[in-house]
């Protein structure tokens, strides 16, 4: 799946739910089936500043591939987390800095998170894109 | 005055979001704005506005005069000995910081100790820290106990022929027990040591008389009463502000400024440089006026309070067996759910509580966790309020585990 198609799949996903509540009942699903990381990787090099909740990223390049993974202690933090790896890992660092991000404002999310979080988003899509701009 | 008669005072009680009534439960941070209160400061912004003290035309005398009988009316609020005694500031944040730079320039030294409460808003802490970090004093921590009950009872051991000053919450802005200041008090005047209390919360849920409490410094924040955000108090006993220098030099604060050197002008102006908040800082007439007219407390309190203890995996920071010790500030931590996404959650469902470290990361890692919940209510919450926010609570929770 192109970066394109997996993005409009999960505006697909994201705009059957009505109720906002249904959407945090997504995300946290989401949040559940995240792997995470192991205790030795949850170091503060990998916390992601600027989120109320604490949020970890690891990044790992292999065959010219970013793959990532994250971890958090807030749930619905973590579904919003794992659909950003679930976007970005496996990607080109090239392909995720030519992205805008702009799927994002689809979900409306910046807009009805609280605003602490939609700075932690914000960070969270800088962070990303750092990893990107340092494995170019 | 019934709840209802309380809240048709408060005219942001009949907004919505997200389509639903607005069950507002972050009182403890800002509460709400009496029409009385916005009335007032709108008056001023359209028709009020002037310089304050100098000017000698009509609409300044004016102004003057509304600014000034807000001091009057403070100082009838809490009991203060004297009109001069009573600075008025932004906030509570300002206040404590004019106060922590005028004790620290006046009565310490190097080798100097201070003792602070573990349950305190950072505004009590880090303002000694960085006089600390000037000055060489050393700070010393008073603890609370399990139930964040502050040890009292070890502040006498922790007292030294050092120490120059204890400073405490008169109620923790997290915990919502009242200290029981005029016991610490007693200690502090026994070994000739002076006290500051942060009234924050006090204000808001005690009757206050800064002479009987025995405290030599009291601050607290106007936009927590019931007042207009920007406006705070510092009360002191004058003989020690007498000796204090001012933090902050202009404007009105000066006798007369020469290259030589400037000299200050009488309390309390001393300590009032710049324009001062000439339409929120008279609502304080109003904001006492309203805090009067309502009872300190409602049904909500007790409801809450057992309905919190009974919800598996809760926790609840700051109990006691005496009821009179708690106010309506309850923060908790629940298994399993962490608070940031429960007070989305609630967000969703028109409950606004207040999540984080609520400004008091020493009393998180205190109780070790990395956060709170916190639900902090107003005489105008009512009942049904209490049972959705419980109720909903529940729900939350139930999503989460």
């Amino acid at each position: 799946m192109t970066l394109k198609e997996k993005q409009q799949q999960i505006i697909d996903d994201f705009s059957m739910y009505e109720e906002w509540l249904d959407k945090y009942e997504y995300l946290i699903e989401l949040g559940k089936s995240l792997d995470g990381l192991p205790e030795e990787k949850k170091t503060e090099d990998r916390l992601i500043k600027g989120c109320q909740s604490r949020v970890w990223l690891d990044c790992e390049k292999r065959d010219g591939f970013l793959y990532f993974d994250a971890d958090s202690d807030a749930l619905i933090t973590r579904g919003i987390i794992a659909m950003l790896v679930s976007v970005y890992s496996g990607r080109s660092a090239e392909e995720i800095l030519e992205d805008d991000f702009s799927f994002l404002n689809s979900l409306g999310l910046k807009e009805n998170l609280s605003p602490t979080r939609a700075n932690g988003l914000v960070s969270m899509i800088a962070t990303i894109r750092a990893k990107a701009a340092e494995n170019e | 005055m019934t709840t209802e008669e309380v809240r048709a005072l408060f005219p942001q009680l009949k907004r919505t979001v997200y389509g639903k009534p607005l069950v507002y439960l972050d009182n403890a941070a800002t509460s709400l704005r009496p029409q009385s209160v916005i009335d007032r400061w709108t008056e001023i912004s359209a028709h009020g506005t002037a310089n304050l003290h100098r000017a000698v035309h009509h609409v300044a005398a004016e102004a003057t005069e509304a600014y000034e009988n807000a001091r009057k009316a403070v100082v009838n609020f809490i009991n203060a000995a004297e009109t001069e005694e009573v600075i008025f500031t932004s906030g509570a944040t300002h206040s404590l910081n004019l106060a922590v730079f005028g004790i620290g320039e006046a009565f310490l030294k190097e080798g100097d100790e201070i003792i602070i409460g573990e349950g305190e808003h950072h505004s009590n802490i880090v303002p000694w820290q960085m006089l600390r970090n000037r000055k060489g004093i050393s700070i010393k921590v008073l603890p609370v106990d399990e139930n964040g009950r502050l040890c009292v009872e070890q502040l006498e051991s922790l007292i030294t022929e050092k120490t120059r000053i204890v400073c405490v919450a008169h109620i923790s802005n997290v915990l919502g027990l009242v200290n029981p200041v005029s016991a610490i008090s007693d200690v502090c005047r026994k070994h000739g040591v002076m006290l500051l209390v942060d009234g924050a919360q006090g204000v808001v849920h005690q009757d206050v008389d800064v002479q009987a409490l025995g405290c030599d410094f009291y601050a607290f924040s106007g936009h927590k009463m019931y007042g207009a955000p920007g406006t705070g108090v510092l009360w002191g006993r004058r003989s020690l502000l007498e000796q204090m220098p001012p933090m902050f030099g202009g404007g009105e604060m000066i006798e007369t400024v020469r290259w030589d050197g400037s000299t200050w002008a009488p309390l309390p102006r001393k300590f009032e440089a710049g324009t001062q908040n000439i339409s929120g800082t008279p609502c304080f007439v109003q904001a006492i006026e309203t805090i009067r007219s309502m009872p300190k407390d409602n049904e909500t309190r007790d409801y809450v309070y057992e309905a919190l203890q009974q919800i598996d995996g809760l926790r609840l920071f700051g109990t006691t067996s005496d009821r009179r010790l708690k106010v309506p500030v309850f923060s908790f931590s629940v298994e399993h759910a962490h608070h940031e996404d429960l007070a989305l959650i609630l967000d969703k469902m028109g409950v606004a509580v207040r999540s984080g470290q609520m400004c008091a990361e020493p009393l998180m890692d205190r109780f070790g966790v990395t956060g709170m919940l916190r639900a902090s209510f107003a005489p105008y919450n009512t009942m049904q309020e209490a049972e959705y926010f419980v109720s909903s609570l529940r729900k939350a929770i139930g999503m989460l585990r």
